[in-house]
């Protein structure tokens, strides 16, 4: 089992989302988050001040998967967060030790 | 003399307005601060609330309206008990048919909000006791004689007036008393205090904008007691001011706002609050010596040019934080000096004519004079208040103190609760309620 962890820009989260359904994913975790990678964030004017705004916001999407599913998961991510443009956010895959689902207790598969 | 009740009635509900503005003011400021601090901004307003109120019964009100020298009235007991069973007359002119009370309780809501507005410029970082002892100082030693000076026309033959009022300063609700003196004000004590950590470099937007516009439209209806009240009657000159106020505060928005668009890009809410305030600070020493077209002009330069001066900060390194010098200083400055150009003796007998109105240059002198005394000695006289304190008690937090936030570390609040884990935490929940009771 594999955890694949999504940073994205935030408006392109619903067409992740509709990817990861449209391919049969039924639980994801998502988070606010805020970084910056290569891009090292922007400048920002208000109030008639410069300020560079180092951490841009970001979403942090993560779903837990099967290893025989994980490169499709990645594609649809990638697919759907593109926009070719700086600061479209990076995908990460982790192997996964063990996953129990609270309510019932099964274990590994069956709990994803 | 006789009381009149429509005066009367007019001028106890202007002063609960402008009363109201103190809170008012609190909101502007509470949202135009950072989330960790905002409770801290509206508390340094409340408790000016408080501690101006118990000077202004004790002797304020004697200093300020009890005639005697040019220069400070007599320190004594007020006596607001005995002003209204002895002597009725307002500024001992039979002009106005109001008690002394209600105008008393009038103005003492103009040195509240004097002393609340200086705190915008020290905000996150000063300690709450030494904000208090510092607007009483300040009350004392400088609002008390600022206002003397200005507003006191002294006695029925004008003796013991203020040496500005004497001298025929024209300045109706308070552009040098209120607004130049509490941005003077600011500006010193944003050099006392210096920077906040992270200034110029962490942006330190305002972390609530709809809180800061139910401030601003608060303080807009509190302005209308402050400038129409300013009549001391319900009459053609509260009219003439009100129309100026609703004139100047709209058209400053609008300037404003014109300004951020070609400057910034964007027009910002911010800016349309800011704007309302800049033009309303500018109109209220002029309100009722110019003509609607006048208070117009006056609006429309006040929000281009405060909108343009908040950028002084940056140049000069100074850390006003919430645009205290930038609004009420310098529009107070074109307030009052644009009495001197635009005003005019045709919509109030009481006023004279500037120099747009063939009156020569002579009343610009005199508002020039008033300016340029109440900044020398405002900025003295505050820098000296804060020196003091900052070397006696400390004016300033910590510097982790400042980080942490103020809220948590000077009052054990915090604004919002809104963690999920820690239930009766502050905003950080479990963590920094396990702080606070280190703290203990």
């Amino acid at each position: 089992m594999k955890l694949i962890t999504a940073i994205i820009k935030p408006f392109k989260f619903e067409d992740v989302k509709e990817a990861l359904h449209a391919r049969g994913i039924t639980g994801m975790t998502v988070s606010e988050a805020s970084g910056y990678g290569r891009q090292r964030g922007h400048v920002e004017v208000y109030r008639g001040a410069e300020y560079v705004v180092d951490l841009v916001p970001k979403l942090r999407v993560e779903v837990l998967a099967d290893d025989q599913d994980v490169d499709g998961i990645i594609d649809a991510i990638v697919d759907a967060a593109n926009t070719g443009r700086i600061g479209d956010g990076k995908v990460w895959v982790v192997p996964v030790d063990s996953v129990t689902r609270v309510r019932t207790g099964e274990k590994g598969s069956e709990a994803i | 003399m006789t009381i009149n009740a429509g005066d009367t009635a007019w001028v106890l509900v202007a002063a609960a307005m402008v009363l109201l503005m103190t809170p008012g003011l609190a909101f502007l400021y509470g949202g135009m601060t950072r989330v960790k601090s905002t409770l801290n901004i509206m508390m340094m307003s409340l408790i000016s609330i408080g501690i101006v109120t118990a000077l202004w019964v004790i002797f304020g009100y004697s200093m300020t309206f009890g005639h005697g020298g040019g220069f400070i009235g007599p320190i004594k007991q007020s006596d607001l008990g005995a002003a209204e069973s002895a002597d009725a007359v307002v500024n001992g002119t039979t002009q106005y048919h109001i008690p002394v009370l209600a105008f008393a309780a009038f103005q003492l809501t103009f040195a509240i909000i004097t002393t609340a507005l200086i705190s915008g410029s020290i905000a996150d970082r000063t300690k709450f006791v030494s904000w208090c002892v510092f607007a009483a100082l300040w009350a004392v030693l400088v609002y008390f004689p600022v206002a003397h000076w200005s507003f006191d026309f002294g006695d029925a033959n004008g003796k013991g007036a203020g040496w500005l009022a004497a001298r025929g300063l024209q300045d109706f609700a308070g552009g040098t008393v209120v607004e130049i003196n509490s941005g003077v004000a600011g500006l010193a004590m944003a050099l006392v205090l210096g920077k906040r950590v992270g200034w110029r470099k962490d942006p330190m937007r305002p972390h609530n904008v709809p809180l800061v516009l139910i401030g601003a439209g608060l303080l807009w209806f509190g302005w209308f007691g402050f400038n129409a009240g300013s009549a001391l009657g319900a009459n053609h000159l509260a009219a003439l001011a009100f129309m100026n106020t609703q004139i100047a505060g709209s058209l400053a928005l609008v300037g404003w706002l014109v300004v951020e668009r070609y400057r910034d890009g964007k027009p910002t809410s911010l800016g349309a609050a800011s704007g309302a305030v800049a033009g309303l600070v500018a109109i209220t020493p002029s309100c009722a010596f110019v003509s609607p077209v006048g208070a117009a002009v006056i609006g429309l330069l006040a929000g281009v040019i405060c909108a343009l001066a908040i950028g002084l900060k940056y140049r000069l390194g100074y850390d006003d934080s919430l645009d205290v010098v930038g609004l009420h200083g310098v529009g107070g400055v074109i307030g009052t000096l644009a009495i001197g150009f635009f005003g005019v003796s045709a919509v109030n007998s009481a006023g004279k004519d500037g120099l747009f109105y063939g009156g020569g240059w002579h009343l610009l002198g005199v508002q020039a004079l008033g300016v340029v005394v109440v900044i020398a000695y405002t900025f003295t006289m505050t820098y000296l208040i804060g020196w003091g304190i900052d070397k006696t008690i400390g004016m300033r937090i910590t510097r982790d103190a400042e980080i942490e936030g103020i809220d948590l570390t000077e009052h054990a609040e915090s604004g919002y609760e809104l963690d999920h884990a820690g239930g009766s935490g502050s905003v950080g929940g479990i963590l920094s309620s396990a702080v606070r009771s280190e703290d203990r």
